[in-house]
């Protein structure tokens, strides 16, 4: 299974799951597991997805999710989740 | 499942304490491509290199964007030219500065000659021909091994370049010497080192390999702020963690980037490459550990801590360690180092000590535009030494600033950064360095 990372940090607004899981489906990715947090009116999302199921390649769902990061101005950053597998398990 | 604080911290590591992958380096082999036409040979190595790096920058490229982690050079080393060049080997700098920038990778490292027990006389038209290749290519680096363990020091080639030094600096002298900032002399150098500007790509060594170089001083750095006042045994475990962690990474993009390219993996140098950014010093590190500036009463200790503590980390993270690996020190290349220069914390006698317990030597270091052909010998003879006793790699890249004098400051732009003039010891060598020859191997060179 190649699984990814998907953090999305920003101001917080409404609609931002909504945004990032409709953009995710459309693609039909599966999300694995979700973990949000605010502080300070800082939003803080971390998603773990499955790209396996996926229509399109990392850098078109990557590119997929720009219009987000542009409109509701958050920094939506996509990546294999295999540099936190390499970095924290042995 | 990987945790939130795991993911975190190693989102921290990238955004805000500078971890990068320094470099991806392609070693390439070009003696099939060697010819009696010099100029042929340059044809074959332009068409071997072209072949068999197409693909470098883009998967470097791509690895970057899925594991999101930046991986700041894409890099090419080639077999020392001297081994594949009868004939004029400028003829050959050419093709290998155009497959260079063709290529898209911003250093090609590998005009080389390797003279540790003599000259051959490719090596000698190699040699000659460094001040003019440097000031008149781009992206070539070069790299001159005058003396290892096994063979001891070759005095001939030490004092020809000394000479070769400044004319190169004074070739150059509208950017500040760069052509210097090109150029390695060795003491044992390696023959998979993936960084430049002293890479290239031995004759052991296969067809072609992937060599990663990997980088983080800053994360080093805060991990060691969360321990203040601890004693060296927390610090050195800290160091190791962290190296760890790190070079798993390395070894991430490393196997990632051979079976993309389809090109067997060399080694991972487990690295701790500085850049002139704040937050990227391996000179923050040793100040960390409780030095008031690098250069300070208890700074080769700190090093020789720091050095090994990164190699025990990060040996057991790669299946197969090479290259340098260790802490580097370049003046003009780490933003901690420059301070302390320029406020005399830090000589070059200092850095000369501190070459004893780091991965390399003496490098970027600007000295006075005065300083004499001898002098700049002398100081290779004595990082050589060092090397050559110790079974260590040294290297000297001094940059004479024509036309200044310490205080001043040098501009290189880019990673290469920018550096104060230093002072160098005023007495003279000029006899020492006249007499040539060879120095013996030492005692410890007799292991069989």
């Amino acid at each position: 299974m190649t699984k990814a990372l998907i953090s999305v940090t920003g101001l917080d607004a409404t609609g931002i799951i909504a945004r990032v899981s409709t953009r995710l489906y459309e693609m039909n990715i599966n999300i694995l597991d979700i973990t949000q947090t605010i502080l300070g009116g800082y939003f803080t999302m971390m998603m773990i997805v499955d790209l396996d199921g996926a229509h399109k390649t990392f850098s078109e769902i990557d590119e997929a999710l720009q219009p987000i990061r542009d409109e509701m101005n958050m920094t939506i950053h996509m990546q294999r989740m295999d540099i936190f597998d390499a970095m924290h398990r042995i | 499942m990987i945790e939130t604080g795991e993911i975190l911290q190693t989102l921290r590591m990238i955004q805000e304490e500078n971890f990068d992958i320094r470099t991806i380096t392609l070693g390439i082999n070009l003696l099939d491509c060697a010819d009696r036409d010099p100029e042929e040979t340059g044809r074959r190595a332009y068409e071997k290199i072209c072949r068999t790096a197409k693909d470098l920058v883009k998967t470097g490229e791509e690895i970057e964007r899925e594991l999101g982690i930046p991986i700041v050079n894409k890099r090419i080393s080639v077999t020392p030219v001297s081994l594949i060049c009868q004939g004029d080997p400028r003829l050959i700098a050419r093709y290998l500065d155009r497959a260079a920038k063709e290529m898209g990778v911003n250093f090609l490292g590998g005009y080389s000659a390797l003279m540790q027990k003599g000259a051959t006389a490719a090596d000698e038209r190699l040699l000659s021909s460094i001040p003019e290749v440097l000031s008149t290519t781009e992206r070539l680096c070069s790299s001159v091994n005058v003396a290892s363990t096994k063979a001891g020091i070759n005095m001939n080639a030490v004092r020809e370049m000394g000479q070769i030094i400044r004319k190169t600096a004074e070739l150059t002298a509208d950017q500040d010497g760069l052509g210097c900032a090109k150029l390695v002399v060795f003491a044992n150098a390696v023959e998979d080192n993936p960084f430049m500007a002293g890479a290239f790509c031995g004759v052991g060594e296969p067809e072609c390999a992937i060599n990663v170089g990997i980088s983080g001083p800053g994360v080093v750095k805060t991990a060691l702020e969360s321990i203040k006042g601890a004693p060296f045994d927390v610090v050195a475990e800290t160091v190791k963690r962290t190296a760890f962690k790190i070079t798993r990474v390395g070894q991430l993009v490393a196997r990632e980037a051979s079976q993309r390219l389809g090109i067997p993996f060399g080694i991972v140098d487990l690295s701790l490459a500085p850049t002139p950014a704040r937050g990227d010093s391996v000179a923050h590190i040793l100040m960390e550990m409780g030095l008031e500036m690098a250069g300070a009463p208890g700074t080769t200790a700190a090093l020789a801590l720091l050095n090994d503590a990164v190699k025990k980390g990060g040996v057991m993270a790669s299946n197969h360690v090479g290259g340098l690996s260790g802490a580097f020190i370049p003046v003009s290349e780490d933003i901690g180092m420059i301070e302390s220069a320029r406020c005399g914390a830090l000589t070059l006698e200092k850095l000369e000590a501190m070459t004893c317990v780091c991965s390399v030597g003496l490098d970027m270091i600007a000295v006075p535009g005065d300083t004499s052909a001898a002098t700049i010998s002398g100081i290779i003879a004595d990082e050589a030494a060092i090397g050559m006793i110790n079974s260590k790699t040294t290297a000297v890249r001094i940059i004479p600033a024509i036309g200044k004098q310490a205080g001043d400051q040098v501009e290189f732009g880019g990673l290469l950064g920018f550096a104060p003039v230093m002072p160098v010891n005023k007495y003279s060598c000029e006899d020492f360095i006249a007499r040539g020859g060879r120095i013996p191997a030492p005692l410890n060179a007799l292991r069989n």
